[in-house]
């Protein structure tokens, strides 16, 4: 047998960590999740296309139809450029909106325990949950982008606005990755969670702007547009990738607060979830 | 010097329900203990609150002289712990599985490549280390899992249920691996179990957990003896705490079974 490590490898923390020490295991964590989440993708790439599949299917037959019959009038910008970051941001929150089901799982199967008793706090625990979520989106990105080109969609390829649209789809799925852990730590049943997944993915998604302007919407879904963080997502993708306006202060602003408020709440509910 | 693990009046209610009742229990470092009962004996609960998944009183529980309640990182650092269900991520090589746990106990980058060949090494692992764990038998997952838990050096191994629904070579296995695993290190471990047997032959002292209670402790041979001669450990049982070991499973919830059969299902 081998030698056994037999000595602790780094020095035992003898009091809980200060707020600097926090925000280095944070950090240390999101970016071994964010690995993690990345050898899991080179292993198994079917996701990579089975989940393509239905973002294929919006530009492919709904871009293409809507495009030729004009019927949701988007300026000067075509149907098919003005609907290709929707359909960006619908990918990323599908990827980060089931989520809460991977943690129950990981519940049942005993990862959720072994990785709570790590010296890892709760809220790094979920940051990376959320940032893992968010590499996938980003992966799940290429795949959509790479055939919203092929499609004849125009989009920018400036480096520095690409960086911002990987921001901006990070900080998005991990907001919806994290509402979904919170509804699994208040619902704890992948059953559950499954029937409130599907009930308000659909809404969050056509209740924004991803399939038509906000000017074309009813007043009272207008309203539901702007407290939707998906709106804000979709607006900073399409003025980043299609040169849509775009207010990208306020975008990223309410991006970067809601995923921070939900990073929290989810963290809070982490240990209710490992108990039930 | 400080045990390794100590509980005083340890409680825990779910509801109505006592989980664990007023639990006094002391391990020494260095030995392999065993924590003994059926299913809903109040075992796993204890478990939990040791590795600090469920919440203890200050002054309860006290791992190497460390309070539970009050500082569970530094207790966090100090454990290594096997859940009773198959945890490795079977999309993950069995070195990534590991070097994932040396990423999250803060193992020096410098040295962790080879500390993960070592502990890899150390359970048999190096010639299918680089393989998805979803190949591996169960008896080769367990080991995967004590890999995992030893990589950061705990000095208290915690083993939930270690070889629930494996076939008898593949315990074996794991028992002979937990073996060397304290020869070589000197680290205490802790398990749970209800199979009796594999407790006497494999445990240095046992306690025998009955309705949230330690009905007794002691080496095995001791609490045998003390019944008699030709006396076994599931006698031992049965007389501190009635036919318990057999069909009374009041306590222990739809969840345990499904827990225990979920495993099994996974080992093959």
């Amino acid at each position: 047998m081998s030698a056994l490590p037999v000595a602790p490898p780094a020095a035992s923390a003898e009091t809980e960590p200060g707020p600097l020490a926090l925000a280095r295991t944070v950090a240390s964590r999101i970016a071994t999740t964010c690995l993690v989440e990345l050898q899991k993708l080179r292993h198994d790439r079917t996701e990579l296309v089975t989940r393509a599949v239905q973002p294929a299917l919006w530009l492919l037959v709904f871009g293409q139809v809507f495009t030729r019959i004009r019927a949701i009038p988007t300026g000067s910008t075509p149907y098919l450029d003005f609907l290709a970051p929707g359909i960006l941001a619908q990918s990323a929150l599908f990827i980060a909106i089931f989520y809460g089901i991977q943690i129950i799982w990981e519940r049942d199967a005993g990862v959720l325990a072994k990785l709570l008793v790590t010296p890892t706090p709760r809220i790094a625990l979920v940051g990376a949950k959320a940032f893992a979520a968010g590499v996938r989106a980003v992966a799940q990105a290429v795949v959509v982008l790479v055939l919203a080109l092929i499609l004849g969609v125009h989009l920018a390829t400036n480096p520095l606005k690409i960086i911002a649209l990987v921001a901006a789809l990070l900080l998005g799925s991990a907001f919806f990755c994290c509402l979904s852990i919170t509804i699994a730590g208040l619902v704890l049943s992948r059953d559950r969670l499954m029937g409130i997944g599907q009930a308000i993915t659909m809404p969050l998604f056509f209740a924004s702007n991803a399939l038509y302007p906000v000017q074309l919407m009813p007043g009272w879904l207008q309203v539901v547009n702007h407290i939707n963080p998906l709106s804000y997502e979709v607006e900073a993708l399409r003025g980043l990738l299609v040169g849509t306006s775009a207010r990208l202060l306020l975008d990223f602003g309410v991006l970067l607060v809601s995923a921070i408020v939900m990073i929290v709440i989810a963290s809070a509910l982490l240990p209710r979830l490992a108990r039930g | 010097m400080t045990p390794a693990l100590r509980c005083v009046g340890l409680r825990m209610k779910f509801g109505d329900t006592v989980a664990v009742d007023g639990l006094d229990l002391e391990v020494e470092r260095g030995e392999v203990f065993g924590l003994l009962g059926p299913n809903g004996a109040g075992k796993t609960t204890t478990i939990r609150m040791i590795t600090t998944l469920l919440p203890a009183p200050p002054g309860a529980i006290q791992v190497l002289g460390r309070d539970v309640a009050r500082q569970r990182t530094a207790v966090r650092r100090l454990i290594g712990y096997v859940p009773q269900q198959l945890s490795a991520d079977g999309t993950l090589t069995g070195r990534e599985n590991v070097a994932l746990f040396a990423r999250l106990y803060d193992v020096p980058r410098v040295g962790r490549a080879d500390q993960v060949a070592a502990v890899l090494d150390a359970m048999d692992l190096t010639e299918v280390a680089d393989r998805p764990s979803k190949t591996y038998s169960g008896g080769m997952v367990r080991r995967l899992e004590l890999a995992q838990a030893l990589v950061s050096a705990p000095q208290l191994l915690i083993l939930d249920e270690p070889t629930v629904g494996l076939d008898p070579v593949a315990r074996d296995g794991v028992w002979d691996k937990i073996a060397s695993i304290r020869a070589a290190t000197g680290m205490t471990v802790l398990v749970t179990t209800h199979a009796m047997q594999e407790a006497d032959e494999h445990c240095e002292r046992v306690a025998l957990m009955h309705r949230g209670r330690i009905r007794a402790q002691g080496s095995p041979d001791e609490l045998k003896d003390a019944l008699g001669p030709g006396t076994t450990l599931d006698d031992v049982f049965r007389h501190h705490t009635g036919n318990a070991l057999i069909g009374d499973n009041e306590n222990g919830g739809m969840r345990d079974v499904r827990a225990a059969r979920r495993t099994a299902r996974r080992v093959g």
